[in-house]
């Protein structure tokens, strides 16, 4: 379907990569260029010119990446509608960061081969580019095809379509009530239909949940290591490293003065990123140092807050602290093996605190199931939700049909007309509908005719 | 083969709901027309029920009230008993019926016919049609005549090889009564049409002085009963009430003990019955925890005493409808005027035709009603219509006229049928209507008098009725959204009762339009002007204004489809040499050979990436 809304979609190949492209296109782009991208050093952004400056969440004021970007005005674009190129770190994970801030911003994820369609709809493509063109969404439906393939015979469509069950059959109560008036068919048990469409919430939520597990399984988290110098963060993250041998990657991070390794911890993919100390300095490196740790605070998924267990807590815990609030954190008191004389501050109790001592060795095994646990709820392993849902393309899906489900609860019972709600019911099917196939309106008069003694 | 020396402009075979429709557009169109009909004695015979619209029927025989067609207006004049359907629903879902006198329908519908300029009536059977190098020319008839036309609209009915089944024993015939239509079958076989076989059927008509109306449920029309058409002032006829009876287990059991001589169970009948419709035998072995079947009693005329019960279809033998009906309440001595019998017929799966209900395969051969796989008397009409329309405008060398999903019902049932096919006999519930808040019976004119008006449909007079209808809707719009209810110039009771009495800066009428509990009667209580508009205007401009949110949410769907739409795909377009398409998508596209990309997306099996695929490539063959 064409639509004159503003899509995105990440351009390039998923995973590391020098740089990752995030394309936007639609009446929005040259909105969201302005609201999410800080030009360094100059005005307003001009057609088809290059900018760097920074990504920011408009929303938190975070900085996420440094990008090169590009808006090429409508028509002279691929699209002939507005389009924004944001040129980021590659990675998946700042890519993906950065598609997220965007459709945040009002875009909605492209469809396969969408930017094509849109340049076709609009008339942009020639003779000349026809065949490449057709080759590049062929090999995007095919890519298509398989995921799609892959998730049919997966967890997914059976749970999908154990949800979908339910809001079939409530939809057919409803419009065999709306359309059969003659036919004495009772007014549908608000009861039966209210607890259907309840349960099949309630399913999408389970999965919607999921996905973060499933994504957090895929494609890792990252856990910053923070704490004053000297504490112990990087004898921790030898420690945690040493422990398991795990090593799957050990590059140099993205900014100069942060390591970062990538450990395996009970089949997670952990990014440990040890920071530069903080503390309070006139060493203009070291202040540098603690510029980009801060900075990289709000982007880690999790914080090890490593304090010294031998020591009062002080000023320069205080500095971290402040820095941390309102993260996920993991409190680790680290030098176990000594008397514990620190007292952590109230506003810290609430987080969860592992006692380690790096020296012994003395509770890892603790600070990793912590931080597991921190991100895969118990059992969930074992019941396979995690693999359900994985792409975000489905996660949107599902997101619009508990969007559409919230407003048919809202709605039904409350004498709003049953065909108004029914549409609300329609469009939850239509979304569910871009995962698993759709319900057609026969299908729905199939089970109306299955159900109930129809006929004049 | 004798050639008629006159040359007709449109010839329409069958003069049922859908040939009446389709003759008059034509006629009214400017064009020599000619209607052929196997018995001239049964133009417009309502072969079923005696009666017109019914939820998404109802909306249909607006539509066609608002291009010009006539059956509205026909109802209208010989109604005798009118009621609308879901009162306590919404507006989108609440649709008119009325019990026809169905000798007087056809009559009149008859003298219409006639009254027309441009239009002429014979009788006779069509065995085949005259077609040179896939081009209709005419038709030929069993008595040597062959008839010329610019154009040619099919709309056989139950006619093509009919075959009536009462019990064990089957004859052939269109209609009880009639003649079947033997020879056209194979003439569309030979023109390389896929053919197939439907059934429907219709209960007996019982002799109404033989049952005991005072122990049956009386239900009554409404009073004063509401016109179909925009064209329509009041209702004058005098009004005659149904009755309700229901079968119970003793039904059931003679049912069930009969089966064997049932032609459906024993296997004689192959052609696809309606499942909306099924025959009480059906039903009962369907529903067998079912205690009782409703049956409404229709009265079929005022100068009659036959009587239709709905529901109770039956192709069992004739012994055991005796029983069956005598088993029922009130029915006790029931005397059988006219048996029950299944009839079946062919018809052209309509994924042969185009969305102007001309042929894929026959250049102006048109198709209409049950030749196309539907069923009902509105359904016909609408699409004869359209075929009348659209014929016209071919003679005339213009593009067709071609309504959206999104813009009918009539849009719907064509793009269903086009796009999809059928197998069993098609009928329309709205909830084939994705944009069913849009398509409403109250607003039928605002969305197609213009359109039946621009193609000539609609008369002067009713368009300007019309146009002022409309202007008074826009005004009042604009009225109620500037007047404003202000605290200090009100009654203190009105306030407090609607919770307005801390209300400091006052609320425009249309804010109050939008809460649910008040409406314009409470309105009118304060405002006099309202009270002086026509009761459709306030009606219209209420429905306006409560649903707006749902309104916008369905047009913006609609909005959001348009292009694909509007994209058209070439006639000849090569599937097979186009790349990139799953060789399940590519047969789907090569049998159903959609004319839009927006037919092709709805194609069950055709996936957004297809489509994708075809857009490109039809860009880039224009571009060739």
């Amino acid at each position: 379907m064409y639509r004159k809304d503003t899509i995105t979609a990440i351009a390039t190949p998923v995973g590391e990569g020098g740089i990752g492209i995030v394309r936007v296109s639609g009446v929005g782009a040259a909105e969201i260029a302005d609201r999410i991208f800080r030009a360094r050093g100059s005005g307003g952004l001009q057609s088809h010119r290059f900018y760097y400056g920074d990504i920011i969440d408009p929303s938190s004021g975070f900085l996420l990446d440094e990008a090169m970007v590009v808006i090429m005005l409508a028509p002279r674009s691929y699209t002939r509608e507005d389009v924004l190129e944001i040129q980021c770190h590659g990675g998946y994970l700042v890519v993906r960061k950065v598609l997220e801030l965007v459709l945040s911003q009002g875009a909605r994820l492209a469809e396969p081969g969408e930017f094509t369609k849109r340049a076709f709809l609009n008339g942009r493509i020639d003779l000349l580019q026809a065949e490449a063109v057709i080759e590049l969404i062929r090999s995007k439906t095919e890519a298509a095809l398989a995921i799609a393939q892959h998730q049919r015979e997966g967890v997914l469509s059976g749970r999908i379509a154990a949800a979908k069950e339910g809001l079939f059959k409530s939809l057919a109560l409803i419009e065999a009530y709306i359309d059969f008036p003659e036919d004495d068919i009772d007014l549908p048990d608000n009861c039966e239909i209210r607890s259907a469409v309840s349960e099949c919430f309630a399913r999408i939520d389970e999965l919607l949940d999921g996905f973060s597990e499933g994504r957090v399984l895929r494609e890792g988290v990252s856990v910053l290591i923070a704490g004053k110098p000297n504490v112990g963060k990087s004898s921790l993250l030898n420690t945690l490293l040493r422990e398991k041998r795990a090593i799957v990657t050990s590059v140099p991070g993205t900014t100069r003065d942060i390591i970062e390794e990538v450990v395996n911890i009970k089949g997670l993919p952990v990014t440990l990123l040890d920071t530069a100390g903080i503390r309070e300095t006139g060493d203009e490196v070291e202040q540098e140092g603690m510029r980009l740790t801060l900075e990289k605070i709000p982007l880690a998924d999790l914080i090890l807050f490593v304090v010294d267990g031998s020591m009062p807590f002080d000023d320069e815990d205080r500095l971290i602290k402040d820095a941390v609030s309102g993260c996920s954190v993991l409190l680790v008191v680290n030098k176990s093996d000594l008397p514990v004389v620190v007292e952590v501050p109230q506003e810290l109790a609430a987080n969860k605190t592992v006692r380690i001592s790096t020296k012994s060795g003395e509770g890892i095994d603790c600070l990793r199931e912590a931080l597991f646990a921190t991100f895969i709820r118990e059992g969930v392993l074992e019941g396979r939700d995690y693999a359900a849902l994985s792409q975000v393309r489905h996660r949107d899906a599902l997101e619009r049909a508990r969007g559409h489900l919230l407003s048919f609860l809202q709605g039904f019972g409350t004498g709003v007309g049953l065909e108004f709600v029914a549409l609300d019911l329609r469009e939850a099917l239509g979304a569910l509908g871009e995962v698993t196939g759709e319900t057609t309106p026969d299908a729905i008069l199939d089970e109306i005719f299955s159900r109930f003694c129809i006929g004049k | 083969m004798v050639v008629y020396e006159k040359k007709y402009d449109i010839i329409v075979v069958g003069a049922g709901h859908a040939g009446c429709e389709a003759a008059l557009a034509g006629a009214r169109l400017g064009c020599e027309t000619l209607l052929l009909s196997i018995n001239l004695d049964a133009i417009a015979l309502m072969s079923c029920n005696p009666s017109i619209g019914g939820l998404a029927k109802g909306h249909l025989v607006r539509e066609i009230d608002a291009l010009g067609g006539e059956m509205g207006k026909i109802i209208d004049a010989t109604g005798i008993q009118f009621r609308t359907l879901n009162t306590r629903k919404g507006p989108a879902v609440r649709a008119s019926r009325a019990q026809a006198d169905k000798q007087r329908y056809r009559l009149r519908m008859k003298q219409v016919l006639e009254l027309q300029d441009n239009l002429s009536m014979k009788q006779g059977e069509v065995t085949g049609l005259y077609v040179k190098e896939g081009v209709a020319l005419g038709v030929d008839t069993k008595v040597g005549v062959r008839f010329l036309g610019r154009t040619v609209i099919l709309t056989t009915g139950t006619f093509l090889r009919g075959l009536i089944h009462v019990g064990l024993t089957s004859y052939a015939g269109g209609r009880a009564g009639d003649l079947p239509a033997e020879s056209l079958s194979a003439s569309l076989l030979e023109q390389g049409f896929d053919v197939g076989r439907l059934k429907t059927g219709t209960p007996a008509r019982l002799d109404g002085r033989t049952i005991d109306f005072s122990r049956l449920e009386i239900q009554h029309g409404d009073n004063p009963p509401l016109p179909f058409s925009f064209s329509t002032d009041r209702i004058d006829r005098p009004q005659l009430p149904c009755h309700i009876a229901y079968t119970n287990e003793r039904t059931h059991d003679i049912i069930r003990a009969n089966l064997d001589r049932s032609p459906l169970y024993g296997g004689l009948i192959e052609g696809i019955g309606p499942r909306y419709c099924p025959s009480i035998e059906d039903k009962v072995v369907r529903f067998p925890d079912k205690e009782r079947h409703q049956s409404f009693l229709e009265p079929e005329g005022l100068d009659t005493v036959e009587i239709y019960p709905s529901g109770l279809s039956t192709s069992l033998p004739i012994d055991v409808q005796f029983a069956l009906y005598r088993s029922i309440e009130g029915l006790e001595s029931v005397e059988v005027m006219r048996p029950a019998y299944a009839i079946e017929y062919d018809y052209v799966d309509p994924i042969q035709i185009h969305s102007s209900l001309e042929t894929k395969r026959v250049c102006n051969l048109y198709h209409a009603g049950q030749i196309n796989g539907t069923s009902g008397y509105e359904e016909a009409a609408a699409q004869g219509l359209m075929a009348g329309i659209n014929a016209a405008l071919r003679t005339k060398g213009k593009a067709p006229l071609i309504l959206g999903r999104g813009d009918a019902y009539i849009g719907v049932l064509i793009d269903d049928l086009v796009t999809l096919g059928t197998r069993e006999p098609y009928r329309m519930f709205t909830s084939r209507a994705e944009f069913r808040l849009l398509l409403r019976e109250d607003n039928a004119d605002l969305r197609l008098r213009e359109k039946g008006h621009e193609i000539g449909l609609v008369r002067e007079e009713d368009f300007d009725r019309f146009c002022r209808k409309r202007q008074m809707i826009a005004d009042e719009l604009e009225r109620i959204r500037s007047t404003r209810l202000l605290p200090s110039g009100t009654d203190s009771s009105f306030l407090e009762e609607f919770g307005l009495v801390d209300l400091h800066n006052g609320l425009s009428y249309e804010q109050l339009l939008r809460r649910t509990e008040f409406t314009y009667q409470e309105l009118m209580r304060i405002d006099s002007t309202a009270a002086g508009l026509p009761h459709d205007v306030r009606e219209q401009v209420e429905i306006q204004v409560k649903y707006e949110g749902y309104i916008k949410r369905q047009l913006e769907q609609i909005e959001r489809s348009v292009r694909l739409e509007n994209s058209r795909i070439p006639e000849d377009f090569d599937y097979a040499a186009l790349a990139g398409l799953s060789s399940e998508v590519r047969e789907k596209l090569l049998r159903f050979r959609p004319d839009t990309l927006g037919q092709a997306s709805r194609i069950p099996g055709v996936t957004p990436a297809a489509v994708s695929i075809l857009a490109v490539a039809i860009k880039t063959g224009r571009a060739r």
